[in-house]
């Protein structure tokens, strides 16, 4: 499956059923050692673009965005129980929700891998 | 221009996250600065701090000097290496600085002061010694790094000298001792036991080596931060400044107001203060909540804003946010902090979070 990623550090895995989503290496790297996260509940409805929960580490807090519409199925209890897992496996173990998407075209707006990475070596 | 410590390339072989700290590149962490912290609470750990600022002050007129700019007297420090911890204030009674100073021998003092306020504090040194011309020496070619941890001195029998080891065992803390060009001093910012030395920048990187290879943990200035928040320690620049007294930052016991004779920069400024009353505080805060506090959030009690976190962060060994705050005196209870739109109500507690490992500090 390939992964797409957004300009908010977010990666997302689509199926064609389900959305999996979590923050990319290079955000947990900026963060540093994650101590507190927030994620929404399954049923709750998100919008591309919006916050759906906050990452904490030692530093800093950042929000986190849903790349596409829909509607939350799962979310990573794994993660909750132990944030170090974000650290250690952003990109795999560390998935942080999985979600329905209603607008499945909204997944052609997202990054290749190519577009993201791009996007910081201007920073 | 940001400077390198001597110590600079081993960081980098050692995969450090380094970042620029008050005009010098410094590790913030070389992985993890969780793991950093509690090998200082559980082993030992290393710190480069050769960021930090050097100033010997020599000659006959040192003594009077010292007793004209910091708010302890310096005639306290009775023997050879005898070193204290107090403020330097300006003429309104604001903190200039937070030093350690340490008698190297009659006439010849050793001041350690913080990187954010070098330049600030050697102008202030110079221009106090227009009128005594003590000799005042910054010490660029000296580094700095501090072995902190319950195991520091198992560490170090392995490394020094058996005359060198003799003589760190029989130090107290705040004392030190000179052997060649290595100065010990039985101090630190972690409140875990622990020595801070003083080497050449020639010498400094054989040393690391040598720690690195006995098994001492490298740290940085994250696993700095809230070791010192956990032990009560404060930070200048965040937790006090020049606007800010000792008084209203926990630092009274910085100042020797006897003999009264001795006249002290910042002085009558302090008594004029002590006369008026004290408006405000500093506290140290707690909440078992899953968020963390930072500086500059508010503070309220019921009817209005009470004062800031100054300083603020996650404490690794309670796991729940702690920090300080300067707050009114004349709050009410509850006290709350609103974060992300969220009120919490906070606990006021004792500022050294972490009072059975404050031994040997």
């Amino acid at each position: 499956m390939t992964k797409k990623f957004t300009q908010t550090h977010e990666w997302a895995e689509y199926n064609g059923e389900t959305l999996s989503i979590g923050i990319t290496d290079h955000a947990q790297s900026l963060l540093g050692d994650v101590v507190f996260i927030e994620l929404p509940k399954v049923g709750q409805s998100l919008h591309a673009g919006e916050a759906f929960g906050v990452v904490e580490s030692v530093k800093a807090a950042a929000d986190i965005y849903a790349p596409m519409t829909g509607i939350v199925a799962a979310v990573n209890n794994d993660v909750v129980q132990n944030t170090a897992l974000l650290n250690q496996s952003p990109e795999d173990k560390a998935w942080l929700i999985q979600l329905i998407p209603s607008a499945p075209s909204e997944w052609d707006q997202l990054l290749s891998l190519d577009s993201y990475l791009s996007l910081f070596h201007q920073e | 221009m940001t400077q390198k410590t001597a110590l600079y390339d081993q960081h980098i072989q050692l995969n450090a996250r380094m970042i620029p700290f008050h005009g010098w590149f410094m590790p913030l962490h070389y992985g993890s600065q969780l793991q950093e912290h509690h090998a200082v609470r559980t082993s030992t750990g290393v710190f480069d701090v050769s960021h930090m600022t050097i100033i010997d002050i020599l000659g006959p007129p040192a003594r009077q000097l010292l007793r004209t700019m910091l708010t302890k007297d310096i005639d306290q420090l009775k023997h050879v290496g005898k070193g204290m911890y107090c403020c330097m204030c300006n003429t309104h009674g604001g903190i200039i600085d937070d030093v350690i100073v340490y008698q190297r021998k009659p006439d010849n003092y050793r001041i350690i002061s913080n990187s954010a306020t070098k330049h600030r504090v050697m102008s202030w040194i110079q221009e106090m010694n227009n009128g005594f011309s003590a000799s005042i020496q910054h010490r660029t070619d000296l580094s700095m790094i501090a072995l902190q941890g319950p195991h520091t001195f198992n560490i170090l029998s392995s490394i020094l000298s058996p005359a060198e080891q003799d003589a760190l065992s029989t130090l107290a803390p705040f004392e030190s001792f000179e052997r060649g060009d290595r100065f010990f001093a039985r101090t630190g910012y972690t409140g875990e036991l622990g020595v801070e030395l003083i080497l050449p920048d020639e010498e400094i990187n054989t040393f690391w080596s040598l720690l690195l290879n006995a098994g001492v943990q490298p740290c940085g200035l994250g696993a700095r931060d809230t070791l010192r928040l956990e032990a009560g320690l404060l930070l200048y620049g965040q937790d006090m400044d020049e606007t800010t007294s000792p008084l209203e930052s926990n630092l009274s016991w910085t100042i020797h107001w006897t003999p009264s004779e001795r006249n002290f920069i910042g002085k009558s400024a302090l008594e004029a203060q002590k006369e008026q009353g004290i408006q405000r505080t500093l506290v140290g805060i707690a909440l078992k909540d899953p968020v963390i506090m930072r500086p500059g959030q508010t503070l309220y009690d019921e009817h209005r804003p009470i004062g800031k976190i100054t300083s603020g962060s996650f404490s690794p060994t309670l796991n729940h946010t702690i920090g300080f705050a300067r707050i009114q005196k004349d709050h009410l209870n509850p006290i709350y902090i609103d974060i992300r739109n969220k009120k919490y109500i906070v606990d006021l507690v004792h500022p050294r979070f972490l009072t059975s490992h404050t031994k040997g500090s």
